[in-house]
């Protein structure tokens, strides 16, 4: 442990604690533009300098550690000073374009800038001359709004390991970009966690609410809407209301004011996708056919990543769609059809906490499977907070709705899908009650859950030995495809039988379009959400919903039959990129 | 143009290199003194063979003013902006280089044969403004004299 005081106050902190989370820990906020923490420090921004006794120059409290009898002092008026300089001296390189930008009254910058009571800038302007692209039709980029404080490309390539973003030039001139390329020539898998991480209005969501707007205003479509599992646990934030509240009654109500004619929810989908899953995993796992590990496909951002770099191992992935394709494609054709609706007058809308989804859902042909593209339109939570917002609606004070059947009932395991792990653990949910033909008492899986980025465990059904593991954060998958690999090299037994993996930090609830300022303390709040609507409720496996186990009996008959394998699942194909 | 190097072997300066870590940039360094520039099928097969992603070759690349992307002109002019020719006119110079030759600082025409570059201070104050024409210093270089100077370069092309 080392002591020191801050601002004459005592601390104890251990080895290598910088000075910023030491002061954290005394509930005094340095600012900083550039270290988040999810990431190593850049030491770009300038602003968190902090003044040690006995040592000449200021330093910088995001890389420097705390060392035994320092004693820091992080406020005076000279620190405020040169901070104030600091943010001016930013601004006098960033466009003055707050009004009309996609992070206005959500920017850090503009916190700064109003926090330190900025009315005029000193130095001369020199905002670059750069031009916006929005070539991965998911992410819009606008170089000139970047600080160049690194987050998106410390996440890019540090936590995800994808390596397409990186910083070109140097000085000045300095920018974000693909090596070489636009960035949809890059090996970006469009998850936005540089749009989740970046402090400004350079890396935002392509905004599709306008579209979303459009349909509604049209009285000859029957637009219909369902939401993720992630986003009932993080939407609130928008409306003031803590990390994790659980606000799905007020969304379907809010939904349905905003002129949606049926509100379904995607926990559904993640019901019918455990079963197809499920069964695919036994498939394998008792009967031999196909490659094990079985892998989970239901992150789009992860599909891109092993198309991409893992194009040996597509036959290990499943098969099965993502639970929003599900609802999708089964709105166009089950219940179309049941209502006697015409399919081509309706429009799906799926409320995301993902930026990939954007991509996801005009990935391939096999994302029309009803005749049309099963989900029209994917909405980052951020965007349909916004279009809350506009629709005028007293979100806190909505009392609650149910929402629209026969799209919509869900089990607790369904709701779990949002969280890291949570797929794994509905999926054994189901798996064990159909590998010994019974009902068992064994619902939670205690291993699954958490922030660890990589967590293992075996568990026993039906005398038999099951290895799986759960990954998330793209950097922690590849020791696990690894070990696959090395194993499968040397003719031995694969490590795991089952492997989910979700792209983005924390799963879903961490997801690159959920609402900003996330950190794992957010993540967890977020994950303890869904874990306790699970908890709550008498339906928690996927195979008991009522509703699922009639779309089988009405609909699709078996699990992994004929329908199922037009309208459920998905092909995958290799898609050359540079090496990252 | 960026390609040009269809089947390049740099199997010989990936081996010199590899085994040595933070060693990329002399394997550059090979590379541009080998062809001119990095190409960019270079750096995608120096990717592979170091395995070193391209965004950090980029990122070196683009760093460093004396990395190139693009091939080098047939006819390297450099245009002195230190102190003494900058005060001198050199400005005026750089900006009659980029009309004659519709490019900007760092790019070559289209049709190779120029290459336009400023640098910082060649050394010989005395002569401001400077022009460094393929290697040679040109002293006390006017606007007028642009038009002469690309006309000789474009000559000795012709008796090439």
């Amino acid at each position: 442990m080392t002591s020191a005081t801050i601002n004459g106050i005592a601390v104890e902190v251990p080895e290598g604690t910088t000075i910023l989370e030491a002061a954290r820990s005394l509930q005094i906020e340095i600012p900083t533009l550039c270290k988040h923490p999810d990431l190593d420090p850049t030491a770009a921004c300038g602003l968190c300098i902090v003044k040690a006794k006995g040592i000449n120059r200021m330093l910088r409290a995001c890389c420097t550690p705390l060392e035994k009898d320092m004693q820091i002092t992080t406020h005076d008026p000279e620190l405020v000073e040169v901070r104030r300089s600091v943010v001016e001296l930013i601004l006098s390189k960033h466009p003055n374009q707050c009004l009309t930008c996609g992070r206005n009254r959500n920017c850090e910058l503009q916190t700064l800038a109003s926090d330190f009571g900025i009315r005029q800038v000193e130095f001369a302007d020199i905002v670059p001359d750069y031009d916006l692209y929005d070539d991965t039709s998911v992410l819009t980029i606008d170089p000139r709004k970047c600080i160049g404080c690194g987050r998106c490309v410390e996440v890019c390539q540090n936590i995800q390991n994808v390596h397409a973003l990186c910083f070109l030039n140097r000085g000045y001139d300095t920018r974000i970009a693909a090596a070489g390329v636009n960035l949809g020539e890059s090996p970006c898998v469009k998850c936005g966690q540089c749009s989740a991480h970046c402090p400004t209005g350079a890396i935002v969501e392509l905004d599709e609410t306008a579209i979303v707007w459009d349909y509604l205003k049209d009285s000859s479509l029957l637009t219909t809407v369902q939401i993720a599992p992630a986003v009932r646990v993080a939407i609130g934030e928008a409306f003031g209301l803590p990390p994790g509240t659980n606000v799905t009654g007020k969304l379907y109500a809010a939904l349905r004011r905003m002129g949606f004619d049926r509100v379904f929810d995607t926990n559904f989908g993640a019901d019918v996708t455990i079963l197809e899953e499920g069964s695919e995993f036994i498939e394998r796992f008792l009967h031999r056919k196909g490659e094990l590990p079985l892998i989970t496909s239901c992150c789009p951002a992860w599909v891109d990543f092993m198309e991409k770099f893992y194009g040996d191992m597509i036959d290990h992935f499943s098969t099965t769609k993502s639970p929003h394709e599900i609802v999708g494609v089964l709105a166009k054709t089950y219940y179309a059809k049941r209502e006697g609706l015409d399919p081509a007058r309706m429009r799906v809308v799926s409320i995301m906490p993902c930026t990939a989804k954007k991509w996801e859902i005009k990935r391939g042909a096999s994302m029309s499977a009803s005749g049309y593209q099963d989900v029209d339109v994917s909405l980052t939570t951020r965007e349909l907070a916004r279009m809350i917002k506009q629709a005028g609606i007293d979100f806190r004070n909505l009392p609650d709705e149910p929402c629209d059947r026969i799209l919509g009932e869900y089990s607790g395991a369904g709701t779990i899908f949002g969280a890291t792990g949570g797929v794994m653990e509905a999926a054994l949910r189901t798996a064990q009650d159909l590998l010994t033909g019974q009902s068992l008492d064994k619902i939670d899986f205690e291993a699954m859950r958490g922030m660890k980025g990589v967590k293992e465990g075996t568990v026993v059904i039906a005398g038999k030995e099951v290895r799986v593991a759960v990954a998330h954060g793209l950097s922690h998958v590849e020791s696990v495809l690894r070990r696959v690999q090395e194993a499968k090299e040397k003719g031995e037994d694969p490590p795991y039988h089952f492997i989910e993996v979700m792209a983005c930090p924390g799963g879903c609830v961490g997801g690159g379009g959920q609402l900003y300022g996330v950190t794992d303390e957010v993540r967890r709040a977020r994950a303890r959400g869904l874990y306790s609507e699970d908890e709550a409720m008498t339906l928690r496996k996927s195979h008991e919903n009522p509703e699922v186990k009639r779309l089988y009996a009405e609909f699709l008959e078996k699990p992994l039959g004929q329908k199922s394998h037009s309208l459920l699942h998905t092909q995958y194909q290799a898609r050359l990129t540079y090496a990252r | 143009m960026a390609d040009a190097v269809m089947v390049p072997d740099i199997s010989r300066t990936v081996q010199k290199w590899r085994s040595k870590p933070g060693s990329l940039i002399m394997a550059l360094h090979e590379i541009q003194n080998r062809y001119g520039y990095v190409p960019r099928n270079v750096s995608l097969q120096l990717a592979q063979l170091m395995n070193v992603p391209l965004a950090r070759i980029y990122e070196v690349i683009t760093f460093y003013n004396y990395f190139r992307l693009e091939p080098p002109g047939k006819h390297n002019l450099s245009v002195c902006m230190g102190t003494a020719c900058y005060l001198k006119g050199a400005p005026a110079l750089l900006d009659t280089l980029k009309n004659e030759l519709h490019v900007e600082e760092g790019e070559t025409t289209p049709d190779g044969e120029f290459h336009l570059e400023s640098v910082r201070c060649v050394g010989c104050c005395g002569l401001a403004p400077v022009v460094v024409a393929n290697g040679e210093t040109l002293a006390k270089v006017g606007v007028n004299a642009i038009g002469g100077l690309l006309a000789r370069c474009r000559n000795e092309q012709k008796e090439d």
